[in-house]
């Protein structure tokens, strides 16, 4: 299976062919990725060095013109580093662009902190007006790059390593109802679900599943609610979308338990797999405090 | 959600009568109620008025044609005399002015895109205004338009790392659409030995410096040519009244 980056760039080579609106800014990271698409479009495929602040700027300053800009590098360097330049030169001058991180989490354990950066979600989510998509799958990152890319809203697409074996997202907006039961909910998020269905097989239990977080799908947890009992298990901070869990049920008596990336920094490098486990995402942590939390 | 810019009512007509340079200061009196401007104020004054009046191909008729030449006011601060400009030149009515800063007003004490009519970036926070431009440059060279950018950016701005991530990729990129002015009236807490002039050419920038108030002196040196550079234009201001911060700082 090719990585949902390599993905990324071979469709949106493909789209810039076809699009003339489309303009691909780039900041070192992924260059050799997008060296056929710069010879074929010089002015739509613009490399900055290594000049994050200046990549967002750049965005908006396209988006000024009426080109629809993607912009992309690594999590931590797209969102966190300038994050100034998100609210005032995307939000705040009423632009759109497509911003395409990669290296989610602890997709890069062995990087250290510098390198991961789990809060991505939650701090687009103090912005108004994004889409935020986390695939699970690389079929699902192509079918949700395509639709930000004829859009012209904000959208975030995050990209990870870690991914399920299969895609799950119907390609309808919104949740994907993956098994019904009675005792609660587990919402899954993006590449956390392969390990969130291992962990709640046999369990009387909905699942659904979400590779899109922002706008959170309210109506498909409402429609499917047994038990007013939810664990929300996200691939990044833990409890991001706790404040849409609740938004969803308000009126509702009920009970959250968010799982994610815990707030304490690991000061471990390793793999991935072994991250995984020390967060509690693998499918045996999981089930544990699902089962605890469910009393099932 | 597609973030869409509001449909900013047209200034009635009769409203906006266009007026000169000799007016600008009572339109800033309307704002700020003051009958006379410190030099930091109106620091911006003459060379606003120069680029619209002389230089930029921009009218209120023109606004939205996409190969229109564009003034981004990145040192949003203090931005009395460029609403005295859009006024004068009839992108806001005169008596918008009036309400300057209030809840009801279109026109704050940073400038917002969205809410004023012919303000092409929303400013405030310092540094954004030159990146934006150079955004702006690359997709009006990418879609052949003719327009070229102007962005105004205070010395003291320049502190901003931001800025110098702009500098150092326009001048390579030989973007010579881009142009900046720069307002030197030695704000800057450290200042630039050497000249601000000299660390722009150093990039690749075309550079000039001259009087930030001798209209002649700057027409021509914003009309000057700098064939495949970005140009610069110093405009020499007074010294603003904080300038001995550096020699504090110095002990």
């Amino acid at each position: 299976m090719d990585t949902m980056r390599e993905r990324f760039a071979a469709v949106t080579t493909e789209l810039l062919d076809h699009d003339r609106r489309l303009a691909v800014v780039l900041a070192a990271i992924s260059v050799d990725q997008f060296r056929a698409a710069w010879l074929r479009h010089p002015d739509r495929v613009i490399d900055l060095g290594i000049r994050e602040q200046l990549l967002i700027s750049v965005a908006g300053g396209l988006a000024l013109t009426g080109l629809r800009p993607i912009a992309h590098t690594f999590a931590s360097f797209l969102v966190e580093r300038p994050f100034e330049q998100i609210k005032l030169d995307l939000n705040h001058q009423g632009v759109g662009a497509v911003l395409v991180s990669a290296g989610a989490s602890y997709d890069v354990s062995a990087g250290g902190r510098s390198h991961q950066s789990p809060g991505d979600v939650a701090l687009i989510g103090t912005l108004p007006d994004w889409k935020v998509h986390v695939p699970g799958h690389p079929d699902e990152a192509e079918a949700l790059l395509r639709e930000a890319a004829s859009g012209d809203g904000l959208v975030y697409l995050r990209l990870s390593t870690e991914a399920n074996q299969q895609p799950l997202w119907t390609g309808r907006a919104g949740a994907t109802v993956i098994r019904r039961g009675d005792r609660g909910t587990v919402i899954a998020v993006g590449p956390t679900a392969d390990a969130a269905i291992a962990a709640t097989d046999g369990l009387d239990v909905t699942v659904l599943y979400l590779a899109t977080v922002r706008p959170f799908d309210a109506a498909a947890l409402r429609d499917t609610l047994g038990r007013p009992d939810v664990v929300l298990v996200e691939p990044y901070l833990a409890g991001t979308s706790g404040p849409a869990v609740n938004d969803a049920l308000a009126g509702i008596p009920h009970r959250v338990l968010p799982l994610g990336v815990p707030l304490p920094e690991l000061r471990r490098y390793g793999s991935p797999a072994e991250h995984r486990v020390a967060h509690g995402l693998d499918a045996a942590g999981l089930r544990a405090r699902i089962s605890s939390f469910l009393s099932v | 959600m597609a973030p869409t810019r509001p449909n900013l009512p047209a200034p009635a007509p009769g409203d906006a009568a266009p007026c000169g340079y000799d007016h600008l200061r009572a339109l800033m009196s309307r704002q700020t109620g003051d009958e006379k401007h410190d030099s930091a104020s109106t620091s911006t004054l003459d060379v606003l008025w120069v680029l619209y009046d002389r230089v930029l191909r921009l009218s209120p008729d023109t606004i939205r044609d996409d190969d229109r030449d564009r003034f981004y006011l990145s040192k949003g601060h203090g931005p009395m005399a460029y609403y005295a400009v859009l006024a004068a030149k009839g992108f806001i009515r005169t008596d918008q002015l009036d309400g300057f800063g209030g809840f009801d007003s279109i026109l704050g004490h940073h400038p917002d895109r969205n809410l004023v009519p012919g303000a092409e970036i929303s400013s405030g926070s310092l540094g954004h205004g030159l990146p934006l431009a150079v955004g702006t440059a690359l997709g009006l060279r990418a879609q052949r338009l003719a327009g070229h950018v102007w962005v105004l950016v205070g010395d003291g701005e320049l502190d901003e790392g931001s800025n110098h991530e702009a500098i150092a990729y326009a001048g390579r990129a030989g973007l010579d659409n881009l142009h900046a002015v720069v307002i030197d009236n030695s704000s800057a807490t450290y200042g630039w030995p050497g000249g601000i002039d000299a660390r722009f050419a150093l990039e690749g920038w075309s550079a000039l410096r001259v009087s930030g108030r001798d209209h002649g002196a700057l027409e021509a040196a914003f009309t000057a040519a700098h064939p495949s550079r970005p140009h610069l234009v110093v405009a020499e201001l007074e010294t603003a009244q904080n300038w001995p911060r550096v020699l504090l700082a110095q002990g």
